[in-house]
């Protein structure tokens, strides 16, 4: 059924996989995920679709190499079948001409923030997208985000290509320099999002960011991916992902976050021992 | 020959009680509970019915069972036959003589109610469908003339099966769509595996794919399709999606991290197989001292499942008295054999947490009984100043659960009331548009498996003569795109 088509390292432990699922990419819009599951005994995993292609009906995943269920799914190879995959969920990202917009990825992030930035720069805005990550080698798909945008920036934390530093000070930089930014995306690791939602406050630019929670289901089910946004429980699943970052309450989301840390690691390294026999 | 018990003699016999796994070995285990009837168990039980005309059984039985026949079937020693007469109106027998709470369906009608215990009906069909089920009985089943009409099933929990299942059997093509991995509803995800083992979900799913019928799985209909697109694509649509959001108490302190709303802490445990993590990748994390929250059967399962994953200490926190409790008598029985503990008439007011975000306790106030309410039920009033902190490190909230709008949502002119429930005419199951029908949870909230079968019958029924009688979903919805 969902058969990988392509499948590309795109850097050191991240993997970008195209997956035949006509029916999600004939649905599927930016800001929307897939559930993902590798083989019978595994998670359900959420992955942003990272892009799709409605007429080969593919979508894309990328994904960086965290865990048991994510290093299983990098050994799948092309013509491999996925277990499952579920989707569109979520709601799509609200694309609108805004004026000038700022959208911003960190690590994987980049990879949920293309195809929003590639609809938002389609639907008349001018985007200025920031793309960051710890070192050079990490940058993703640095090509089609400068197609996809009107301006690419980028940052690595150690200066290995692009400015020196973290995205969340060039963002800072760019909101001191324009005057006229409507709207803010920001997709990357929690503390990064968190970081990004506290530079624009200030300014009082609304700040999307998309909420990687743990899921099981991923349809409104399990409430496991709960959050507190405005003094309300939200399902990240249905509510979201994408909610306005000055409202979340961001402690409570990463505690959540952590849940399974210890669990997880048991199993992952559990599987690296048995896979290094 | 059973014929020649003469009845005074029949009706001396006492019920036949079913074996169980011993409570203290058992909670190390997800092993099934009961463990059913053996054959003499099943004959000696059987040979008590008094094959009542008319039987007041049958009326109790929304699956429409031939009750004595069957049983009748079973004194003779005929399984077979009496499986193959369950079959005949009941797709699901091994689930049902499990998790169908016969004390309140057809054993309340029994005439040995008079004067002592009723026929273990349940215990009954659950012996035949595991007899049939070891040897594989099939069902023969007349050539089916095909009808050509497409109906589409929204959802693999019980009622959609049976609709399925008795669609099939009258020449129906019939696609199930079902949102998770695997088939089953809240047979799959939410009743545990020491209650409703899971192989007995997967036989009873494979007979009725035996029929014909069609299951996607991982298709959500609403986000993958909406219901305004199968419309275009089926004849009839039954929407049996279940009332699968789980609802909070909206108290503080309910987003700790181990605060578990009893949908994911079963669906953890028993669709994704987490009491076997991490043979299977899925984690659940179990405290030392657990409470759950309320006292239908879904809390006994949470609780119960809970104490099998190596809590410490499990109580249960319910408002309102023993008496009230929603669950099957059974079901607490079993819960109190195995060490849980239950504390009625107590609220839980706030949910007590560190700042990494673990539970270190609830907060709960002593309730007493007042004046009944709108339910019939005495209600619960709060004792001011009773306030107390129970120390424990995990909560499960299995408070109930209520509609997910996504199916809803897609469904143009498909009326649901205030609570998102689908507005149906109880005999055809019919929705306020022509076509399309719903049932179970979803049109009624959380109630119990063997009302969605009788609603999957229903509809099954009533969707034949919507088509027999020249109707089709897909021609008038695809008419009305045309002219709009």
């Amino acid at each position: 059924m969902h058969r990988i088509i392509t499948k590309k390292k795109i850097a050191p432990d991240i993997i970008s996989l195209d997956v035949e699922a006509p029916l999600i990419a004939k649905k599927a819009e930016p800001g929307q995920f897939v559930i993902v599951m590798t083989d019978e005994r595994g998670e359900r995993i959420p992955l942003t679709i990272a892009d799709y292609d409605r007429k080969k009906g593919l979508v894309r995943i990328v994904f960086v190499v965290v865990g048991k269920t994510t290093a299983k799914l990098s050994l799948m190879n092309e013509g491999d079948e996925l277990f499952s995959l579920v989707g569109p969920l979520g709601k799509p990202s609200k694309i609108n001409n805004y004026g000038t917009v700022v959208t911003v990825g960190g690590g994987t992030g980049i990879a949920s923030i293309y195809p929003i930035t590639r609809n938002l720069k389609e639907a008349g805005n001018k985007v200025i997208a920031i793309i960051g990550a710890r070192t050079r080698d990490l940058i993703i798909m640095e090509e089609e985000m400068r197609k996809a945008s009107t301006e690419l920036l980028i940052t690595t934390d150690d200066g290995s290509y692009g400015r020196k530093g973290f995205v969340t000070e060039l963002l800072g930089e760019v909101l001191r320099e324009k005057k006229n930014v409507k709207k803010v995306w920001a997709i990357g690791p929690a503390p990064m999002m968190r970081a990004a939602s506290d530079v624009t406050k200030p300014y009082g630019i609304e700040t999307i960011v998309s909420l990687n929670s743990i899921m099981v289901d991923g349809t409104g089910m399990c409430g496991t991916c709960r959050v507190t946004v405005n003094g309300e429980t939200k399902f990240v699943c249905v509510d979201g992902p994408e909610f306005n970052g000055h409202l979340v309450d961001w402690p409570e989301f990463m505690n959540r976050l952590a849940r399974y840390e210890q669990l997880e690691k048991l199993s992952f390294e559990a599987y690296r021992r048995e896979r290094g026999k | 020959m059973a014929d020649m018990i003469p009845t005074p003699e029949r009706m001396k016999r006492s019920q036949r009680p079913m074996p169980e796994q011993d409570p203290k070995k058992r909670v190390r285990n997800f092993d099934e509970v009961p463990l059913g009837y053996t054959a003499e168990d099943a004959i000696y039980e059987a040979q008590r019915c008094l094959q009542c005309d008319p039987p007041p059984c049958v009326e109790g039985c929304p699956a429409e069972i031939h009750i004595p026949q069957f049983i009748q079937e079973i004194v003779e020693e005929n399984f077979a036959s009496a499986y193959l007469d369950i079959l005949k109106t009941n797709s699901l027998p091994a689930m049902c003589g499990r998790v169908c709470p016969q004390e309140e369906q057809c054993q309340r009608t029994c005439i040995y109610n008079k004067k002592g215990k009723p026929i273990s009906i349940g215990r009954l069909e659950r012996f035949v469908s595991d007899w049939a089920r070891k040897q594989d009985t099939k069902e023969e089943l007349p050539e089916i003339k095909k009808k050509g009409k497409l109906v589409a099933v929204v959802g693999s929990g019980p009622a959609g099966l049976t609709c399925a299942a008795d669609l099939a059997k009258m020449g129906y093509e019939v696609t199930i769509f079902e949102a998770l991995h695997k088939p089953g509803g809240v047979l799959t995800y939410g009743i545990p595996e020491f209650r409703l083992p899971k192989k007995i979900v997967e036989y009873e799913v494979d007979k009725i794919k035996e029929l014909g019928v069609k299951l996607v799985t991982n298709f959500v209909v609403g986000l993958t399709k909406g219901v305004d697109e199968l419309a275009m694509e089926f004849d009839a649509i039954f929407l049996a999606n279940g009332a699968g959001a789980p609802q909070f108490m909206h108290i503080p302190g309910e987003n700790f991290n181990d605060v578990y709303s009893a949908n994911e802490f079963l669906t953890r445990s028993n669709l994704m197989r987490a009491y076997k993590f991490p043979e299977f990748d899925t984690p659940i994390k179990v405290g030392k001292k657990v409470v759950v929250i309320g006292a239908g059967n879904v809390s006994m399962d949470a609780a119960r499942t809970a104490l099998r994953l190596g809590a410490k200490e499990v109580h249960i926190v319910y408002r309102r008295t023993k008496e009230e409790a929603p669950a099957r008598a059974e079901e607490i029985v079993h819960a109190e054999e195995e060490g849980i503990v239950f504390d009625f008439l107590t609220l839980p007011v706030k949910i007590l947490g560190d700042e990494k975000g673990n539970v270190t306790g609830m907060e709960c106030i002593e309730m007493r009984l007042g004046e009944p309410d709108e339910s019939g039920r005495r209600k619960p009033l709060p004792i001011e100043g009773s306030n107390f902190v129970m120390q424990v490190d995990m909560v499960v909230n299995a408070i109930g659960t209520t509609a997910n709008p996504i199916v809803a949502r897609s469904a143009t002119s498909v009326q649901t009331n205030k609570r998102g429930y689908f507005t149906v005419d109880e005999k055809t199951r019919a929705t306020s548009r022509e076509g399309i029908f719903a049932g179970g949870d979803i049109t009624r909230g959380s109630a119990t498996v063997i009302s969605a079968i009788g609603d999957g019958k229903k509809a099954a029924r009533a969707i034949d003569s919507y088509l027999s009688s020249g109707g089709s979903l897909r021609k008038t919805s695809l008419k009305k795109m045309k002219s709009s």
